[in-house]
């Protein structure tokens, strides 16, 4: 006799894990459904790792609304959570004279939403801040709280949450139909039905494709925008303080060069158009110009060593705005085309979602008091686990991952269930050595814990 | 000796051949107490997992394989009184011989009268050469699939693509068929083999194609590497395999003296150092392949016996001052034809002095024949790039001390 839930979230992204704890946290009973074999596969595995204000987002925009919501709840609840945040603000560069004449504009902007704190800045007031920078920039202006975070431990812990107050998860589970009686939902799983009043279609990449199978329709297509980055070694890092930002154009915020939270820095991403919703491949030559536009930017980026390449895909789709849209009839909300402030949105995300679901007759009963997952911390700025006494030596050298974090992460109710999931959790073989040293040692920890690598 | 030991004469880091051998030959001199730490779980280094000959030549004039080796390395070292801390990290390197280290115990400072960095060199990874493509399982270094053949029993990969030939790309070779591995090919980017000419017969002996002046563009593969997209002068073509060995293009473990300050040569990627081994901070001293890259385990054996002796000299207050003046190297035909020459400076010499370096190790990024111009000699040089050259030191600066 299987159970019925509440409510059906499609896609364990970091917005449907993000929707996951906050409908958890509300009295909902909950299952997320993954058709990856594990958790953040699609979109969510690759981003540039920033906490946005919303300074450069459509005005009056639900994306602005939730970016700003997201914001404010991740600030309030990471202390709750160990969850890092290095408030190392923004600069937005001009280059040209065109650039330098947009910088105005911008911030007014930010005016407008809210960012009030945007402060500009001369070339020599910009090359005070940033003395790395090359010094034919023209001017810029400072936007103090963008931050850069952990793109995985935030919804790691944001479904562990949800699953420590009793969620379910179901991993390699796509959903392949759907029926709705007019009270309820039955999913068809390769891993038998699933019940539940309502659904959440939170699927990224094939979000059209989810409202196909279970509506017979789409209000959107989705249309991935693949980002390729490299990732330079930490040496690198020194190199800027800021997240240096381009004068966005019409279609993308442009190539951003900025550190990541674990230390290192990170030269993208591009933005091109592609019909595959899988593969985000690697190109060569995009590569090398990412590396020449970082030392554009950077000229002592010439001499560093790259440390590694990824590349992701954006569920952009033929809309700017964000689609999400309730469905009365259907008892469904499709969370669709959350395409570059997901990160950043998703706690906001989750909340208005969660309205939106009330709208549809849901009756919310906050749990009082909710189980708090507590995160490792992989933050370079913060006191890392290999400077505790008991961490059982050393696993991965160049990021210094332990034994005891590793453990504690293959321990947890979301233990990995891939080795991209591992080195997502642990960033174990993610350094400048490529798993030249560690390699052989993770694979074979990850075989004697009978982890069903990918 | 204790762990809560916390100083020791000197402190080795790294206990690959050059480390083990410096500390073996530091005990032999009489030196008080020498510590080696060690980050992996044993000490012996890279020869630990090259399960293959030849090793102990130079050392014991035996033939050896890899791991035997660095047992008998190990256990002199230990037998000479070395004491020998694996699972333990060098963290920070600070003035005065005073390290960091972290091991499960947590962090803890240490101070040696004298600090040997022997941290080795490692090949250059996928992402580094920016290889295009997915990123499936299967691709790796040798080291890792030498890791593979020696510590698990199962192999990653059936039939590989070997990109480079390299000595190393040998043994990755060797590796593979000695476990049951057959790789479909071996690549090489240039028109003839990195390694010396008898060995572009091996492939062939193993039944392995070698393909010249090609160049791997793509991996392809969702969970494992399905095929890679190479590129030869008649075009691009797909190759079937389930995994990539990089191998070589092997590069000073530099992170930590970058992080701790030191300066890095831009040629060799390593150290600078004088002909005793020494670094600006005259406490420190390097021997083996942290100096450049890679050369094999008996030289690095040698190179950390011989900085042993200027390291126990220089406790006793016997080398020179460290006021060197810089070695430049001018390939009269070339502007980028030399890669690096080691040592990068030379102090005065002394009587009672012995010297580490007493020739200068010279090495080309491509094929030269031409001068080489060293301060006021010159050098006929006719070589294949990545070969160890040899010339003779340029001459000491005059000591402070022989001045009148």
């Amino acid at each position: 006799m299987s159970k019925v839930y509440d409510v059906a979230i499609i896609g364990a992204g970091v917005i449907g894990c993000a929707i996951a704890r906050r409908l958890t946290l509300d009295g909902a009973r909950v299952i997320v459904l993954e058709k990856a074999p594990d958790i953040l596969d699609g979109a969510s595995k690759a981003n540039s790792a920033i906490l946005h204000t919303g300074f450069d987002a459509p005005q009056g925009s639900l994306e602005l609304a939730c970016v700003q919501e997201g914001y404010k709840e991740y600030e309030a609840l990471r202390g709750q959570m160990n969850l890092p945040l290095d408030r190392c603000g923004a600069l937005v560069l001009a280059w040209t004279e065109d650039q330098e004449a947009r910088l105005p504009i911008l911030m007014e902007q930010a005016h407008a939403n809210g960012v009030e704190d945007v402060a500009p800045l001369s070339r020599t007031e910009t090359l005070a801040l940033e003395s790395a920078l090359n010094s034919t920039v023209r001017a810029s202006f400072r936007v103090p709280r963008e931050s850069l975070i952990d793109p995985w431990s935030a919804p790691h812990a944001y479904l562990l949450q949800a699953l420590l107050n009793g969620a379910d998860l179901k991993r390699d589970c796509p959903v392949l139909a759907g029926q709705f009686d007019g009270r309820q939902w039955t999913l068809t799983t390769p891993r038998g039905d699933i019940q539940a009043t309502y659904v959440i279609n939170a699927a990224g990449l094939y979000g059209d494709k989810v409202d196909l199978i279970l509506l017979g329709q789409s209000s959107f297509n989705i249309r991935p925008r693949k980002g390729q980055f490299v990732v330079f070694d930490k040496m690198a890092a020194r190199l800027t303080q800021h997240i240096l930002l381009p004068v966005p154009t019409e279609t993308t915020k442009g190539i951003v060069v900025c550190r990541t939270i674990w230390g290192n820095l990170l030269v993208g991403p591009t933005a091109e158009e592609q019909e595959d919703r899988e593969t985000a491949g690697l190109d060569q030559d995009t590569l090398e110009m990412l590396r020449a536009k970082g030392a554009e930017i950077l000229p002592e980026l010439a001499s560093e060593e790259v440390t590694s390449l990824y590349a992701g895909l954006r569920p952009a789709c033929e809309h700017k705005e964000y689609q999400i849209k309730t469905h009365p009839d259907t008892n469904m909300v499709t969370v669709g085309a959350i395409r570059s402030t997901g990160l950043s949105s998703a706690l906001g995300t989750a909340a208005h979602v969660g309205r939106l679901l009330e709208g549809l007759g849901h009756q919310a009963q906050p749990i009082k008091i909710p189980d708090l997952p507590q995160m490792g911390m992989l933050a370079e700025h913060e006191t890392r686990d290999w400077q505790r006494a008991g961490n059982q030596g050393i696993l991965c050298h160049c990021e210094k991952v332990t034994y005891r974090e590793a453990m504690a992460v293959l321990n947890d109710p979301l233990a990995p269930k891939s080795f991209a999931g591992f080195k997502r959790r642990t960033r174990a073989s993610m350094g400048r050595c490529q798993g030249f040293y560690c390699g052989q040692a993770v694979q074979s920890l990850l075989d004697e814990k009978g982890l069903e690598h990918d | 000796m204790t762990d809560t030991q916390l100083n020791f004469d000197v402190i080795v880091v790294g206990a690959g051949p050059a480390g083990l051998s410096a500390a073996i030959e530091l005990k032999r001199l009489g030196t008080g107490s020498v510590l080696v730490v060690e980050r992996e779980k044993q000490a012996g280094g890279i020869p630990r997992h090259c399960l293959h000959s030849p090793y102990g030549m130079r050392e014991w004039n035996r033939l050896m394989f890899g791991p035997a080796y660095a047992r008998r390395l190990t256990q002199d070292a230990l037998d000479a009184g070395v004491d020998i801390r694996c699972e333990t990290t060098v963290t920070a390197l600070k003035p005065n011989g005073v390290i960091d280290i972290s091991s499960d115990a947590g962090q803890q400072t240490l101070t040696g009268r004298a600090v040997l960095l022997a941290m080795g060199a490692r090949e250059t990874s996928r992402s580094a050469r920016l290889v295009g493509g997915t990123k499936p399982k299967g691709v790796m270094n040798t080291a890792t699939l030498q890791n593979f053949a020696a510590f698990c029993d199962h192999m990653p990969f059936k039939r590989p693509v070997v990109v480079g030939t390299e000595l190393v790309s040998f043994s990755a070779l060797m590796t593979c068929r000695s476990h049951g591995v057959r790789p479909v090919a071996m690549l090489e980017k240039n028109g003839r083999i990195t390694a010396r000419a008898p060995f572009a017969l091996a492939p062939k002996a193993m039944g392995v194609p070698l393909h010249l002046e090609t160049q791997i563009a793509q991996i392809h593969g969702k969970r494992q590497v399905e095929a890679v997209t190479i590129i030869d002068p008649s075009g691009s073509h797909t190759l079937q395999c389930d995994g990539v060995i990089f191998t070589g293009g092997f590069r000073p473990e530099n992170a930590l003296l970058r992080s701790s300050g030191f300066e890095i040569d831009s040629g060799s990627l390593g150290p600078k150092i004088d002909q005793y081994g020494r670094l600006s901070d005259t406490g420190y001293y390097c021997a083996g392949n942290i100096l450049r890259g890679i050369e094999t385990a008996g030289w690095c054996w040698n190179e950390g016996r011989k900085v042993a002796q200027c390291i126990a000299a220089g406790l006793q207050g016997d080398l020179p001052p460290r006021t060197p003046v810089n070695v430049s190297a001018q390939a009269s035909a070339s502007e980028h034809a030399i890669k690096f020459t080691l040592p990068q400076a030379i102090s005065p010499s002394d009587p009672k002095a012995p010297v580490a370096f007493d020739k200068l190790q010279l090495r080309l990024s491509d094929a030269y024949t031409g001068d080489v111009v060293i301060g006021t000699s010159t050098h006929r040089v006719s070589s294949k790039p990545e070969r160890r050259i040899l010339l003779p030191l340029p001459q000491s600066p005059v000591s402070q001390k022989a001045l009148p």
